[in-house]
This record gives structure tokens, C-alpha cells and sequence, in this order.
């Protein structure tokens, strides 16, 4: 049994080193303001989402009609269809349909599915080389690190580290930290296996029921090249991606970049209905615990995730750690509610990284209730013992305190002054295990209830 | 179906049934056109600018010269447009991986989309898909008539529902993913250049 990933403790190394934690705070943190200033554009923006949402709800209320919709469509298209449901299954079908075509190179494009079944380390211990061709995703696997964020695999890397890696790899010049003469050093590198490669794969944002299609959104081409060029394309894709119409697919197209970047759209939003004459398209449907979690009642909601990552860029937390802290696949408060259905003990700390602060509920284009599934686990966690005494004792007190009202007065109007003049050993102690090696947020100058005495002083009284 | 195979989508299935939630209404999708822009084809100039994308309004009488002109050191043109012959066809390639070869490729969008700069290309359009993604740098002609406003109007487009494969093309290739700077190219083409001209038949139609 795997020991809990302590994440406050992988994150004390990445906060040691203020010139990659201060740098990766800023540049997410514009990334949460650009993704602001689209969604202000947008006037149906709150409409947008209370859409996806439901589009959502109805795709999983529905999802095994919708599962055979899309597998007699895509067949009718010329699709092969496979079903696995683990990650075993997964790799072990990828690697004999690549064997079968003669394939010992594949140029894939990023999917954090396959990261989720440890695809690569699979195909490459039977001696098969991929080449990741996402921009992030290929620096990291350079670097033998799991993606740090899931947009930007490689986000919480300076330009320096990635010249240095070049340099290393490639034999760039190390010093050279313009990002265009990067991204071209890896375009002149990756280009070669693009047009060797036997076989190419690609994941998916949606499968749409009504077409038999899958579509796919990235920046860089590197989807429509992998699956393109040559003459076998594998797509790998979880069972909960599917929604019912192209004409559903609209509404999360325009939520989706908004989104993640802020930009309306991304550069290559491509739709494969069917492999093209003389070439085969084979889909991949992965269960690997969706199902199960489709049963869970307080949990099922983080199905309609469309990894769009603003949830990441938006927590204090993730923002000052990085996501390779997390230890998981999936990382952020994403990750914190996702990661224990796979295995609970392993991730059975992660729930505790998080203020609850409530920003990635109020930036989920598809509504999901965030912070309160990570409330949710902390509390399924304590219930099955799986949490470290010092956080049982401070969650203990918090439900005392949230519980009393009078008692929730007294904590709020005292502790605030306190944290203006009380001594940072006094604030991160040990018995606040997430406060370690964080500052707090200044205190507001009153509490909600002082200023709701002074400014409605006579409702107040009204209503007390 | 291998038994395998069968048995596992069987399991997938029985588990999904046991544990789907009770079943919730598909909500009415509006195209929101009341908020759409009143000058369709200055919003996709603005919008396919915000992704680096370059659009030419003035005429282009003459697009040999036109090619020549803007790309001086391209020496294969791969046309896959009727009413020009470039240096080569799309069908010409053998395998797909040869249109590595381009340095330009031209080619005829049926359908811009207002809200987002973006261009439709299909197999159609492409007839090697490739073409799109190995040129150096690509041409789009659009009918500035065949501009839809949003994304919603987009996807109700035919070549969704009956062709193999199809894109929404915005903008050359792209990436933030080295210090979070936007780069261009990645690794698919450095320019795409939207020339605003009417299609063939219709300039027939006005002639």
C-alpha cells in the first residue's frame, strides 16, 4: 500500500527556490485575469456555463446510451472501437495495435489520459520510442518529470531551465533563452519523427454521440499532425468526455480556451469523424474508475471536468507549490477531488491543500462544486481514518467553531487583529500543517458582521 | 468483436448502468445572436488578429504575383485551388508525409467564423491533410459573405456531420508553453494569411 503523498512537504523545495515559485505565482495568476478579461467579453458568459453544466449532467445521466450512440456512429464511419477498462487493458491494446502495424516509433500528442495509465514507460519497456510532441509535454519528457500543470505541462520552468535542457539534449546553445529559438529548436528536432513515425496517437477534448467523432483543441498542430501524417491514428479518450451534439460541442468550445488561457479559441480545433482512404482510426474508450466514480453521490460532479485547468491557476496553493508537488496525475484543486478516487490512501492528504477559499468553484466553466468536494473528502478522510492527527485536530475545531455561531463570532473578530501583530512562528506552527511556508492574507479590517452593524444598523436590529 | 474485448465493454457498461444519475434534461442551446457584431467581417479581421493571423481586404487581381510577392524565397506554391496552378497538387503526394516538401500551400475556406477569426478547412479543402499543418506558410481564400457569426453558427455547418475530418483553423501554429510567452510557429505553419476574395461562382454571379 502506497504511503499518502505529503504535498505541504514535496512543495518545501519548490518554495525554497523564490525565483521559480514567485515567477510561476505571477504568470498564473495573469493567465486567471486574462481568462477574466474573455469571459467579460462574452455577455452570456454565466449562461454559457449554467449550460455546460446541464449539457453535462444530461451527457452522465445518460452516458451509457450515449457510449453505444458513439460506438455504432464511429463504426458506421469506419472507426475501430475498443473499450478497456483499466490502465492495463488501455496500454496492453495500444501496444498491439502498434505492433500489428509494424510501429516501433509513435509520435503522440498530450493527454493526460495517458498519462493517467503510465502509457509511455509501458510501450517503451517493450521497445517502442515515443516521442511527445506538445511543446511542455516534450520538455518534460526530456526531463523525466510528469507534466507539472495540465495546459502547461512545463509551466513552472524559466526560460534558463529549458535552454539548459535543450542544450543537454540537443545541443542548442545553452545560453540562447529567446523562447522563439526554443520552440525552434524543438520544432527542427520533432519534425523528423512526425514524418517517420508508423504510427501516430492523440487524446480528446469531447466525443460527440451524434457525429461518432472525437475533437481535439491544442495550439501547436501537433494533434492533427500526430494523427494525420501517419497512417495509423489512435486516440485514447475517458468515457465521461462525451457530450450529445455538435451542437452542444459549441458551448463548450467557446467556455474551453476562455477558459484555460483567455484566448477565444485555440489555434487547431479539429474535428476526425473517420480515418482517411488507405489509413485506420482506432478509439480507445477507457473506463479505469470513471464508472465507479459515476456512483459516488457527493463525488460524481468532477465527470464534467474539461480540463481547462483554471482552477490551477486561480489557488493560492497550486499558484506557490507547483504542480508536481501534488505527487498525481492530476494536481490543483482539479486534482484534490479527482486523485483519491483512484486511490485513496496514496492521496488521502491531498483534500488538506487547499484554503477553501471558493475561487475554483467561481471559475469552473462547467460549475462544479470545487471547494466543496475538497471539504467533502477531508471529511470522507477523517471518516476512514486516513488523516495525520495534527489535521484531524484542526478540522475538529473548525466544526466546532463553524457549528456555534457565537463561537464562530469570537474566532473571526479575534483572530484577525491577532494575525496583524501576532509573530510568524505564532501563525505557522505546526498545528497548521498548510501554513507552513505560506504567508496569509492580510486580515480585513472588520469582520462581515462589523461592517454589517455599521452600515444597516437598523435591519440589524431587525433581524437579530 | 475479440471476446475480450466484448467482455470489457460489457463490464464498462453494466457498471455505468448500475451507477448512472437519474436522468436530467437536455437544456435548449440559444445561438445568442443578440449580442452578435453588426460588421461580421471587421470583428473576424480583429479576432483572427488577436491570434496572429494576417487578413488582405484589397483586391488581389493577380495571386501568382500576389505569392511571389509576399513569399520571394518560396520555390514550391502547393495549390489546391482550381483557378490556380502553383507549383504542385495536393494530389500529388504519394505518401502524407511528403507536402514536408511546401513552403506555401493555398487553399479555399468555405466558412469564417466572426467571433473567433477562425477558418474552416476539410479533407474537401485539403485533399492531403497534411498540407494545412507541413507548409511552411498558408493562404486561405475566404468569401467574406461566408462569415458566420459565432461558433454556434459554425458547428452547423455540413462538413461536421459528413466529413472524415475537419478544422477550425485560427491563426498559425502556437505555444506558451516555454515561460509562458506566446510563440509562433510551433509545429505546424509559421503564417496563415486570409485573403477576403468571393468565391469563383460568385463573382460569376455579379459579373
Amino acid at each position: 500500500m502506497s504511503s499518502p503523498i505529503d504535498q505541504a512537504k514535496n512543495a518545501e523545495k519548490f518554495l525554497a527556490d523564490t525565483v521559480h515559485e514567485q515567477r510561476l505565482d505571477k504568470l498564473l495568476w495573469a493567465m486567471r485575469m486574462r481568462r477574466d478579461a474573455a469571459a467579460r467579453l462574452v455577455p452570456e458568459w454565466e449562461e454559457l456555463r449554467t449550460l455546460a453544466s446541464e449539457i453535462k449532467e444530461h451527457a452522465l445521466s445518460h452516458l451509457s446510451d450515449y457510449l453505444t450512440q458513439f460506438e455504432a456512429k464511429a463504426t458506421a464511419n469506419g472507426v475501430i472501437v475498443h473499450w478497456a477498462r483499466d490502465a492495463h487493458e488501455h496500454n496492453q491494446i495500444v501496444y498491439d495495435l502498434l505492433a500489428e502495424q509494424g510501429a516501433d516509433t509513435l509520435v503522440k500528442s498530450k493527454s493526460m489520459l495517458t498519462e493517467e495509465c503510465e502509457l509511455r514507460p509501458f510501450l517503451e519497456r517493450r521497445g517502442i520510442r515515443v516521442t511527445e510532441t506538445d511543446l511542455g509535454e516534450r520538455i518534460q519528457q526530456l526531463d523525466d518529470q510528469p507534466p507539472g500543470h495540465i495546459v502547461g505541462p512545463a509551466i513552472h520552468k524559466t526560460t534558463k531551465d529549458v535552454a539548459l535542457l535543450f542544450s543537454q539534449k540537443y545541443g542548442s546553445d545553452p545560453n540562447n533563452e529567446d523562447v522563439a529559438y526554443l520552440a525552434g529548436v524543438m520544432r527542427e528536432n520533432t519534425r523528423p519523427d512526425f514524418l517517420k513515425a508508423r504510427a501516430g496517437m492523440t487524446g480528446a477534448n469531447f466525443l460527440v454521440a451524434e457525429t461518432g467523432a472525437i475533437v481535439v483543441a491544442t495550439n501547436e498542430g501537433n494533434a492533427d499532425l500526430s494523427a494525420n501524417t501517419p497512417e495509423l491514428h489512435i486516440c485514447s479518450v475517458g468515457i465521461e468526455k462525451i457530450i450529445p451534439t455538435m451542437e452542444s460541442l459549441a458551448v463548450f468550445i467557446r467556455l474551453l480556451a476562455r477558459s484555460a488561457t483567455g484566448d477565444t479559441i485555440t489555434q487547431y480545433t479539429s474535428t476526425f469523424r473517420g480515418p482517411r482512404k488507405g489509413a485506420a482510426m482506432h478509439v480507445i474508450l477507457v473506463d479505469n474508475g470513471r464508472s465507479a466514480r459515476l456512483g459516488m453521490n457527493r463525488f460524481w460532479h468532477s465527470l464534467k471536468c474539461i480540463r481547462c485547468a483554471a482552477c490551477m491557476n486561480t489557488c493560492p496553493v497550486y499558484r506557490r507549490s507547483g504542480g508536481l508537488s501534488y505527487g498525481s496525475t492530476y494536481m490543483g484543486p482539479i486534482g484534490i477531488i479527482m486523485m483519491p478516487t483512484f486511490e485513496i490512501r496514496k492521496y488521502s492528504e491531498l483534500p488538506f491543500s487547499s484554503t477553501l477559499n471558493g475561487s475554483c468553484t467561481n471559475v469552473c466553466p462547467v460549475k462544479i462544486d470545487i471547494h466543496e468536494q475538497i471539504y467533502g473528502w477531508r471529511e470522507v478522510m477523517e471518516e476512514n481514518d486516513q488523516i495525520q492527527v495534527v489535521k484531524k485536530e484542526a478540522m475538529r475545531v473548525a466544526d466546532e467553531v463553524l457549528s456555534h455561531p457565537t463561537l464562530y463570532h469570537i474566532a473571526t473578530t479575534t483572530l484577525s487583529p491577532a494575525l496583524e501583530v501576532l509573530p510568524h512562528f505564532a501563525v505557522y506552527n505546526r498545528l497548521n500543517a498548510w501554513g507552513k511556508h505560506r504567508d496569509v492574507p492580510e486580515p480585513a479590517r472588520g469582520t462581515f458582521h462589523e461592517w454589517y452593524r455599521n452600515h444597516r444598523p437598523n435591519r440589524n436590529e431587525v433581524e437579530r | 468483436m475479440s471476446p475480450t474485448l466484448a467482455l470489457s465493454r460489457n463490464k464498462i457498461l453494466d457498471s455505468v448502468r448500475a451507477n448512472q444519475r437519474a436522468a436530467q434534461p437536455m437544456p435548449t442551446i440559444p445561438h445568442f445572436h443578440t449580442n452578435q457584431p453588426s460588421d461580421l467581417v471587421t470583428a473576424f479581421r480583429e479576432s483572427i488578429a488577436r491570434m496572429a493571423g494576417v487578413v488582405v481586404t484589397e483586391d488581389v487581381p493577380d495571386l501568382d504575383s500576389f505569392l511571389r510577392a509576399t513569399f520571394p524565397g518560396a520555390k514550391v506554391i502547393c495549390s489546391a485551388i482550381p483557378e490556380y496552378a502553383g507549383t504542385i497538387k495536393p494530389a500529388s503526394f504519394n505518401h502524407w508525409a511528403e507536402a514536408s516538401a511546401i513552403d506555401v500551400c493555398i487553399l479555399r475556406s468555405p466558412m469564417g467564423v466572426a467571433e473567433t477569426g477562425s477558418v474552416l478547412l476539410s479533407d474537401l479543402e485539403l485533399h492531403v491533410n497534411t498540407v494545412a499543418f507541413l507548409a511552411h506558410d498558408l493562404v486561405v481564400l475566404l468569401d467574406p459573405k461566408q462569415i458566420v457569426a459565432n461558433i454556434h453558427d459554425a458547428y452547423e455547418h455540413p462538413h461536421f456531420k459528413l466529413r472524415p475530418y475537419s478544422v477550425l483553423m485560427t491563426g498559425p501554429s502556437g505555444s506558451g508553453d516555454i515561460g509562458g510567452i506566446v510563440v509562433h510557429p510551433a509545429q505546424a505553419a509559421k503564417t496563415l494569411t486570409v485573403i477576403l476574395a468571393p468565391a469563383p461562382d460568385a463573382r460569376q454571379r455579379t459579373a
